[in-house]
């Protein structure tokens, strides 16, 4: 039953991945782009990881990629006034980006092949035992990326101030 | 057999749930225009009968659904025909499964078993209404772009806009029930506002959380993209995202704003107005501060709580349908610097006052 689910959201995690990439459309490639991020919140969920699937959906696919969606509608225009790529030449430099992708992939996979290493404990997906982890633990990298995120903020307040 | 009889409460429960939020949703067609009505010193729509009965007007949402089931499925030659075909579905979909996690009632227990009663029982139960709403946009932003049509992208870009500023309200007002309860789970969230506050006060949200509960409504109301929100739709100006649709997918997108004010009632009583708490009444039947007790049956107990809790969802959908008919129409300017630099600072300064209350006066 389990291993039927995790097909089916596999095929659909990969076939959205594949749409992202294929589609011209940028609209539709943005809409394949929330469909991936979905399924890959699905595989979460699966994994009992239920805080972390939520967050996956109301962060990525339900406010980032809004945003995203949003963007492309005021900026991008219909397919029949968009030319040629006038960047194309650079689209080889995927080739050897892609290839390195692939070998890292690969080294991870065989280094996991006979399961999970030895020292490794499952962590509960409560929400109690992440936010314990987050403070303790992780706390140094945790507030690095609120100051980051923080910087931001400022950066976009300047940016959008309004000009009296 | 026992295998069949957990199949057939699971199927149970997610029918119960399914049929509320369905039915309710198409019922309030037909609520919005008799409340509107009595409001307005109408008679409202009372004309579809059936044999001479006409039983106040009842018969008019099957006769909205035979209308809009036979009118002609009309799309635009330029529409991206199949973004425009799946819009209303993405629509009515989160709007339907949104309230599968709200608890409707206590654990039943009947015959050794223990049904929870709500459709999936999560331990981030306030995060999945949260996402399940968050991603109903798409519906309407897909609407808006695959019909080719300027004023539908302006509703969808509106409606995008709108909904993540109400977004924003919408979470933050939650964490301060978040930290009075400790809890993301909604079943649990409920059972802690059945305890007294000072041994007669009931701790609903409303009472320990009175600013959230304003801001929560407030955003609430934004994210069903109704009046006063419904700048996306924007009848005297630009018609909105569903301008080219015609028939039953418009039917839909109504349908989807229906039930988006269901799950929005629903999710508000299970934060703010206890759930399925009935004041007084405990397990065992209803104990009062003043000492009186009436002990009741494991069932009636349920079947009340049952009860309240669908007497408080239809309260709150009935003031809803009063905010929709009262005030007029924000622009869009105005909605957004609401959810931006009204309720958003004010959910946050929520939060702060929470926990410092919580840091001095509890242990």
């Amino acid at each position: 039953m389990a291993s039927v689910a995790f097909v089916l959201i596999a095929a659909l995690a990969v076939g959205s991945a594949l749409g992202l990439v294929l589609k011209r459309n940028a609209i539709h490639g943005a809409l394949f782009l929330v469909v991936n991020l979905a399924s890959v919140a699905a595989l979460y969920l699966m994994l009992g990881a239920e805080f972390l699937a939520a967050a996956q959906v109301i962060v990525y696919a339900g406010a980032i990629m809004v945003l995203f969606v949003f963007a492309i509608m005021v900026l991008i225009p219909g397919k029949e006034e968009t030319g040629p790529d006038p960047r194309r030449p650079w689209r080889l430099v995927a080739v050897p980006v892609g290839a390195l992708l692939g070998v890292q992939l690969l080294v991870v996979v065989r280094a996991l092949r006979g399961g999970a290493p030895a020292g490794a404990q499952p962590v509960p997906g409560s929400v109690e035992a992440l936010a314990r982890l987050l403070f303790t633990q992780y706390l140094f990298p945790f507030e690095l990326t609120s100051v980051l995120l923080l910087a931001a903020m400022v950066g976009v307040l300047l940016l959008a101030r309004r000009r009296t | 057999m026992t295998a069949l009889a957990d199949l057939g409460i699971a199927f149970g429960r997610v029918a119960f749930v399914m049929l509320f939020v369905l039915n309710l949703g198409g019922l309030l067609g037909w609520v919005e225009r008799k409340q509107s009505a009595i409001m307005q010193d109408r008679i409202g729509a009372n004309r579809a009968s059936i044999l001479g009965f006409r039983v106040l007007g009842l018969f008019h949402p099957i006769a909205d659904a035979i209308k809009l089931l036979t009118k002609e499925d009309f799309r635009p030659a330029r529409a991206d025909r199949f973004l425009f075909g799946l819009a209303p579905f993405v629509s009515v979909f989160f709007g339907l499964v949104a309230f599968a996690s709200i608890p409707f009632g206590d654990t039943l227990r009947v015959a050794g078993r223990e049904i929870p009663l709500q459709a999936v029982t999560l331990n981030v139960g306030v995060l999945y209404v949260f996402a399940m709403l968050s991603l109903g946009v798409y519906g309407v932003m897909m609407a808006g772009w695959s019909s080719a049509n300027n004023y539908a992208l302006l509703g969808g870009q509106r409606a995008a806009a709108l909904m993540i500023s109400a977004e924003i309200a919408i979470g933050a007002s939650i964490i301060g029930v978040v930290m009075i309860y400790g809890s993301l789970d909604l079943q649990e969230i409920v059972r802690a506002q059945g305890e007294l506050l000072w041994g007669w006060l009931p701790a609903w949200g409303i009472v320990t959380q009175l600013p959230a509960f304003v801001i929560f409504l407030t955003a609430g109301i934004a994210a069903t993209k109704r009046v006063p929100f419904d700048t996306p739709e924007g009848e005297s100006e630009i018609i909105g995202y569903f301008v080219e649709y015609s028939g039953m997918k418009a039917g839909m997108f109504m349908m989807a704003d229906f039930l988006e004010t269901v799950v929005i009632a629903g999710l508000t009583t299970s934060l703010f107005l206890g759930g399925w708490q009935v004041p007084y009444l405990t397990a065992e039947g209803f104990r009062f501060p003043w000492g009186w007790a009436w002990a009741l049956p494991h069932l009636a107990v349920a079947l009340l709580q049952v009860g309240a809790f669908v007497v408080k969802v239809c309260a709150m959908i009935f003031f809803m349908m009063l905010v929709r008919w009262t005030l007029p129409r924000f622009r869009y300017d105005q909605a957004m610097r609401l959810g931006w630099l009204g309720l958003f600072p004010l959910s946050i300064l929520n939060i702060v006052v929470t926990g410092l209350v919580l840091l001095l006066w509890k242990p």
